[in-house]
């Protein structure tokens, strides 16, 4: 089932067009990627999905029926890349505070936040104050005050950036959990090695257009270049055949890539029958990181600032 | 509705309970206090005791007419007592009269320093005491001089009664209209500057705790910014509620325990400062009081919250609106805030220079304005205005206060979710004229 669906959306600024026609959809239950380089439109694409702004043109489409902010910001926990908190407030009571603000009444927001603060090891941070905590602990707070009122989309900006690898796999075995439970997750990150080990589904946007759409694996495949790792000792000099070219040779270890239509079997057979013992052989799909900064390397490296006509 | 509740609720909460705001409450009022306490202690211990002053007069020229009085000053004529011996007789000074008179220069020898007050004191009585003389060789008798200047002391007095177009005479007192007029006007200047700061401040807090994008994806901007704005209203109402009791409190303790005569003498000192009959002031006291009941309290009471909230109103979401646009820096805001203050010193101007004409045109456009007129209007209630105006000034006040939320709002949207770069004024412009 959709839960969220953008039909064509743009926003322009004065000086930018920030989202410049951009479509796509999110089932419920996903882990959903939203990536792209600095400046690429990101924020300004969760902030209409949040209700911050509203789209200049096109539909967004929440739950089937049109994305009424007022309405249905009950339903949406957004943790922005730039994060705060009332500093000088206690953390019980920002947590009731904000948790009252997107609709949950007193009790029920208490009897929740009690909860989560068991569940993340912070009871006894009740009566202390942001301005208290390091960085990694205001953002577990951060996290909790996200996720508390139980939205069905929760939108994460960098949800990792200064966590210690321990609370790091906290927050993550957290997003798996509500991912499981049926909330849908849009998460928004540079960090591809993050993304392809925890989103099912992505969307990559530059200079405020979408220049890719699909699952992690269909994307990799879509960019594999017919590399493969073979593990096999052997030099250099008898290697040279029109059914492969070696790019990278380790002693005990080969990087080919396969040329003119030859297959995998033709790579077997070819050191088979030279009588090359081989220890392994699997492709080497590209990393969403070299996808990335392929697709994104090219373009200028800050956007420029153009006039709307 | 509710959640502009639950922000009131949150911005009153905090500030009531930061110990800035207890501190500033509860000390204000007893440094209040002890500031009047002590400088009237201070006056009355710095006031002269009585001065014996020894009077070397061989002629006798001054004997008959040089006359202290009982409380704090007196001459005595003697003739073993000189510069060298008075402080071992007993004297605090020694005034020689005997130099050439003609010169009207004369010497008097003390150990401490007179004052300023002492020794005007003593020349107005020389004066007095040359003026009798003179009268007597003219032949006036000692009895009938002094019945003269008992009865011309304070025997008039002036009262100005105001006749309205139906005939009917009113008792006015300029003097109680300037000062409640005047009192009420600095007032509002006063609390529309702290509040509106307060507000901006309160504003910018969102920024400074980079918190703002969050609050704006549960709430709307504008609840926000008219939660603050209440939010502030309400502590300053509180804050002013407390001084009040408190001060009335207090006074009452510290009536209870300083002794009676001590406050009686402090009156009396007052009473004493003018130079002249203290019988006209008195009179002229119980005449304040008298006109001060003729006013019409209720009018200018309901009148001055009607105005304070109004204005209030007005300038406070100009002040958040300015506080959205700028950054962590104060500093920023100093140029910015620069055209909403000036209306309101501009107001404080026209108000303080016109007060004694509060019927002149320049007042009367002032009080219609709603930048300048809820200080305006203020001082001009108290010497009555007609209902035509008042009303008017109110519509238009309210009417301005809905146009200045309104777009303070829009450019407050914006403004909030801005990081790392101020706003100029046509940013802002744009923003608060663009529609949705």
């Amino acid at each position: 089932m959709t839960i969220l669906e953008l039909q064509n959306v743009q926003k322009y600024f004065a000086t930018q067009k920030a989202v410049d026609d951009i479509s796509f959809t999110i089932e419920q239950g996903s882990i959903f990627g939203l990536l792209g380089p600095n400046g690429a439109g990101k924020t300004t694409l969760l902030r209409m999905i949040t209700g911050i702004f509203y789209p200049d043109s096109g539909r967004i489409i929440f739950k089937g029926k049109n994305f009424d902010p007022v309405k249905d910001v009950g339903n949406i926990g957004y943790m922005p890349e730039e994060r705060g908190l009332y500093k000088k407030m206690k953390i019980g009571e920002q947590a009731l505070y904000l948790a009252q603000l997107k609709g949950l009444s007193r009790s029920d927001a208490l009897k929740k936040i009690k909860a989560w603060f068991v569940k993340f090891e912070m009871e006894s941070w009740w009566n202390k104050k942001v301005e208290d905590l390091s960085k990694g602990m205001s953002q577990k707070l951060q996290f909790v005050t996200t996720v508390l009122h139980e939205p069905e989309l929760i939108i994460l900006d960098e949800p990792f950036s200064g966590l210690d690898p321990v609370n790091a796999n906290l927050i993550k075995d957290e997003i798996f959990n509500l991912a499981k439970n049926g909330s849908t997750v849009i998460f928004s990150t540079h960090r591809m090695e993050q993304v392809e080990e925890i989103c099912d589904h992505i969307v990559l946007v530059n200079k405020g257009t979408k220049i890719l759409d699909g699952s992690v694996t269909q994307i990799k495949n879509q960019f594999k270049e017919n590399v493969y790792r073979l593990g096999a000792n052997t030099s250099a000099h008898n290697l040279m055949t029109y059914i492969f070219e070696v790019i990278k040779h380790q002693p005990n270890e080969l990087l080919l890539k396969l040329l003119h239509d030859s297959t995998t079997n033709d790579v077997l057979k070819f050191f088979i029958s030279q009588d090359i013992p081989i220890n392994s052989f699997n492709e080497v799909l590209p990393t969403l990181n070299e996808i990335f900064i392929r697709l994104v390397e090219g373009t200028p490296e800050a956007r420029q600032f153009q006039t709307i006509k | 509705m509710n959640k502009i509740w639950l922000i009131i609720k949150r911005e009153y909460l905090t500030r009531v309970r930061n110990k800035t705001f207890l501190l500033s409450t509860f000390l204000l009022p007893i440094v209040m206090m002890l500031f009047i306490f002590g400088s009237a202690f201070f006056a009355m211990s710095s006031k002269e005791k009585l001065k014996k002053i020894a009077v070397i007069n061989d002629p006798g020229m001054f004997k008959l007419n040089l006359k202290g009085d009982s409380s704090r000053i007196i001459f005595d004529f003697t003739n073993n007592v000189d510069s060298t011996n008075f402080s071992a007789r007993g004297y605090d000074a020694v005034l020689n009269l005997n130099n050439d008179s003609t010169a009207r220069k004369f010497t008097i020898h003390s150990k401490k320093q007179l004052g300023i007050d002492a020794q005007g004191m003593i020349e107005n009585k020389l004066d007095r005491a040359l003026e009798n003389n003179q009268l007597q060789k003219k032949g006036i008798r000692k009895e009938i001089l002094d019945s003269i200047t008992k009865q011309a002391n304070g025997a008039f007095t002036i009262e100005n009664r105001l006749t309205s177009d139906k005939g009917k005479s009113q008792e006015v007192n300029a003097q109680v209209n300037y000062g409640v007029g005047f009192g009420s006007g600095i007032l509002i200047y006063i609390t529309m500057f702290i509040f509106g700061a307060m507000v901006m401040r309160g504003v910018m807090e969102e920024k400074t705790n980079r918190i703002a994008e969050v609050m704006v994806s549960s709430v709307k901007p504008f609840q926000l910014m008219m939660g603050k704005i209440l939010g502030i209203a309400a502590v300053g109402l509180t804050q002013f509620f407390l001084w009040i009791v408190l001060i009335m409190l207090l006074s009452t303790i510290v009536g209870a325990f300083i002794p009676h005569e001590l406050i009686q003498q402090a009156g009396d000192m007052n009473k004493n400062m003018p130079v002249g009959g203290n019988n006209a002031m008195a009179m002229k006291f119980m005449d304040i009081k008298q006109t001060a009941a003729n006013i019409n309290w209720l009018q200018i009471i309901s009148c001055f919250i009607f105005y304070f909230l109004g204005g209030y109103l007005f300038y406070a979401s100009l002040f958040a609106a300015i506080g959205s646009v700028i950054n962590e820096d104060p500093q920023e805001a100093q140029s910015l805030m620069l055209p909403i203050t000036m209306p309101i010193i501009f107001a404080f101007i026209i108000m303080s220079s016109n007060l004694n004409t509060p019927d002149s045109k320049i007042m009367v456009w002032a009080s219609m304005i709603p930048f300048t007129s809820p200080i305006v209007m203020m001082a001009r209630i108290p010497s009555g205005v007609p209902w035509q105006q008042l009303v008017l000034s109110m519509v238009l006040l309210i009417g301005g206060f809905l146009l200045t939320t309104w777009l303070a709002a829009k450019i407050y949207r914006t403004g909030i979710l801005m990081y790392g770069k101020k706003a100029t004024w046509k940013e802002m412009f744009k923003w608060a004229f663009r529609k949705s």
